[in-house]
């Protein structure tokens, strides 16, 4: 009797790939996924493969497409090496809660653990940076086991999901149940829409009893999806609204009420306000150290009202007066219930002094600085851009100057803090975006980490604009010399910077030079024209030894922030990196 | 006939710097890997796993852990959080002496070479409800069983006396009445 279906495991795991929805994989091969990838051409699927010029480009890819999209894609890369080389992007995707799911190959079976070529534990070294692992040992497993991956990096607090596949067991025939069931009994994403009513009617008197409330929205509000519970909630209440970095969009930053970014490199305003208020309303913010700054003197004035769907999140950094776990757009909804008006004219008049006082701004004289690209940027895209950036300064002065109006349009590597982010990610945000403008703005030093994926970008004619901000410097790195350590620059100089705009000519994409004030405008506008035809690479021309304000040192409290240069020389920070 | 004592075990220090002493019990899947992802919640954040017994449970599809942990007090909480959040494990609670009993057990090696100190020995054993497991000629090995507290005393009292090693199971928990362990 002929069977009904030949599979092999490979096939079996492409197939069930394709029933869960995923749009991309993005992916090196080799030899322990030579399997897998076979499967991509033997199983008919929707699934598009793109393949990137190192496997972290493809980690940091599927990332900036979840980041886009809210929806995971899939990382497909060989053993050893293959596998190692995702480490940084799956560490990045976990520390800022981005569901993904990345697909090693992996030795046979019965070579584990006898050092055979390319033979890695890939399971054991990703243990620390994944939300969870698998190392496959039965071909009849896979459907079952890659159904639990994509539950398990999507729900409660999304995180990227590792499966390591031996090459045997992709191989091999396939003779299980393709529609397996996921069997998880650890695990219960359920119970965060099942919300103490106590903890809500706590939250609801503290509100009510508050005359200067700030509510704080971080990523988690986002990623449950609570915009319009979040500006519900301000508007009724009177209550003003700072953003994470990653928190960027939730809440309209161009809105009155909104006071942008809060922390080491937010705006005065919103670190005054955190200073001043009665109260703190947390909405999926995990409480970062560079939010907070010397934890002990945070909000010491005011009551916390901690709102986060991970229960480990609850007095990690800080101790609330309420804490309230579950689903923050389900929280918000119970709370919405029972407010009413607050009489916060009065806050909201020294805030908007603290405003007008302490605007983010920047000279005009003296050279190009990156606040004011950027500036430019915004106005040039009108706000709507997907912006996304490598980290350090350019990402700071990315996150002040380019204000975000709408989720899922701010894509920059948080908790991490990995260089080399933006470009890739832009790529991943562009393919899950076409018809976006999507710009990814980087620093000389990040971009230089990952610009092999220009190839990528090129072949796939993607419209997308990167924007280097050259200073031939690590900034930041050099800012904190020339504040904490005399000035004594060390390994700071990036003296060699190729002539990037040529670099991108190679690549064949557009290649473009700006080192004069007067100029921005017209080369982003003709970027703007000319990304039709596929990638723009803007080289931006900027003085070397800007620095960024207002700053809080690690470590420090939030009323110690500088709101201009420091006149007295500044203490070593200890608090934190 | 001379004999050379080779033995790691010495008498216990003061450890002034060690606060706890607690006891976590953990319903975890069994499977391979668990056991790593749980030791590294902890070695992440500086604590110290003094004991730990893993057994598979009734169900064999799931395994019992009982830990015994030392480290900064203030963490603990974050720690139980932090092994929960985990997707293999089921639940994580901590045990206090008054809602749970605690066992543990010593297999403890003893040199004896004359039967006035095997007489001595004997009768520190009887006092602690112990049973002699081996005897030789020159040494015998006793087990002693009892909460860690009764362990510790009897091992502190045998130390008077030659000890060639000890073995430890650990302590092993379970919750008193209706409670779930």
């Amino acid at each position: 009797m002929a069977k009904k279906q030949e599979l092999d495991g490979a096939q079996a795991l492409i197939k069930t790939l394709d029933e869960l929805g995923v749009e991309y994989i993005f992916g090196y091969s080799g030899g322990a996924a030579l399997p897998i990838f076979d499967a991509l051409e033997t199983v008919k699927t929707n699934i598009k493969f793109i393949l990137t010029r190192h496997e972290q480009g493809a980690t940091h890819m599927a990332d900036g497409y979840a980041r886009a999209t809210g929806k995971p894609a899939v990382v497909l890369v060989t053993s050893g090496p293959g596998a190692g080389n995702t480490i940084t992007g799956i560490m990045t995707a976990q520390m800022d809660s981005i569901p993904m799911i990345i697909i090693t190959g992996q030795q046979v079976t019965w070579m584990l653990g006898k050092d055979a070529f390319q033979e890695a534990d890939i399971f054991g070294i990703t243990i620390p940076v994944v939300k969870h692992n698998y190392l496959v040992r039965n071909t009849n497993d896979l459907p079952r086991i890659t159904r639990e991956a994509y539950h398990i990096a999507t729900t409660g607090r999304p995180g990227p999901v590792l499966i390591d596949v031996p090459k045997n067991v992709s191989q091999s025939p396939f003779t299980g149940d393709l529609d397996a069931e996921i069997d998880l009994p650890g695990y219960h994403p359920e119970e965060a829409f099942d919300i103490d009513e106590d903890s809500i009617e706590q939250a609801a008197r503290l509100i009510a009893m508050s005359k200067r409330p700030v509510i704080l929205a971080g990523h988690g509000a986002m990623i449950a999806g609570a915009e319009k519970e979040l500006m519900h909630l301000a508007t009724t209440i009177g209550c003003p609204v700072t953003n994470t970095l990653l928190g960027k969009g939730v809440f309209p930053e161009t809105h009155d009420l909104s006071l942008g970014m809060l922390g080491m490199h937010g705006t005065a305003y919103a670190n005054k306000a955190m200073c001043e208020c009665d109260l703190i309303i947390n909405i999926g913010s995990r409480f970062d150290d560079r939010i907070i700054g010397q934890a002990d003197k945070f909000g010491a004035n005011a009551k916390i009202i901690h709102i986060d769907i991970d229960p480990a999140e609850m007095n990690k950094m800080i101790r609330p007066d309420v804490q309230i776990v579950g689903d923050a757009k389900a929280a918000l909804k119970l709370i919405n219930k029972q407010i009413s008006p607050l009489d916060t004219g009065e806050w909201l008049a020294k805030i908007d002094g603290y405003k007008k006082k302490f605007p983010l701004n920047y000279k005009k004289q003296g050279g190009l600085r990156m606040q004011q690209v950027l500036d430019e940027l915004f106005e040039v895209t009108d706000g709507k851009a997907i912006v996304t950036t490598d980290v350090g300064q350019h990402q700071m002065w990315a996150a002040q100057f380019y204000r975000n109006d709408e989720s899922w349009k701010w894509i920059s590597s948080g908790g991490a803090g990995t260089m080399g982010f933006g470009f890739p990610a832009a790529i991943g945000a562009q393919f899950a975006c076409p018809d976006d403008i999507v710009v990814a703005v980087v620093g000389d030093g990040g971009f230089q980490m990952t610009l092999c994926e220009l190839a990528t970008a090129v072949l796939a004619k993607l419209p997308v604009i990167i924007l280097v901000l050259n200073n031939h410097y690590l900034g930041m790195v050099r800012q904190w010399q020339e504040l904490f350590f005399d000035n004594r620059e060390s390994g700071v100089d990036l003296d060699g910077n190729p002539d990037f705009a040529k670099l991108a000519e190679a690549y064949g994409a557009t290649g473009l030079t700006v080192k004069r004030p007067a100029d921005v405008r017209k080369r982003l506008e003709e970027a703007m024209e000319l990304r039709k035809n596929g990638p723009v690479l803007i080289n931006a021309e900027c003085i070397k030894t800007e620095n960024v304000f207002p700053m809080i040192p690690a470590g420090a409290a939030l009323e110690d922030m500088l709101i201009e240069p420091p006149k007295y020389k500044m203490e070593k920070p200890v608090g934190s990196t | 006939m001379s004999q050379t004592i080779t033995t790691t075990d010495r008498k216990p220090k003061p450890r002034p710097d060690v606060i706890g002493g607690h006891t976590l019990s953990m319903h975890v899947n069994n499977q391979p890997g668990v056991l790593m992802r749980i030791c590294q919640v902890f070695a992440r954040r500086a604590y110290n796993i003094d004991s730990l017994v893993v057994s598979q449970g009734r169900d064999p599809r799931f395994s019992r852990l009982t830990l015994g942990i030392s480290g900064d007090p203030a963490g603990l909480d974050q720690i139980i959080k932090q092994c929960h959040k985990l997707i293999d494990v089921i639940h994580c609670t901590e045990h206090t002496p008054g809602d749970a009993v605690v066992r543990d057990m010593v297999l403890i090696k003893i040199q004896v070479t004359n039967a006035e100190r095997r007489t001595e020995v004997l009768q520190i054993l009887e006092h602690f409800g112990g049973k002699t497991v081996d005897l030789a000629e020159t040494s015998m090995i006793a087990r002693i069983e009892g909460d860690s507290e009764k362990v510790d005393a009897a091992i502190r009292l045998l130390s008077n006396y030659d000890i060639i090693e000890t073995v430890r199971t650990g302590k092993v928990v379970m919750a008193r009445g209706e409670l779930g362990t």
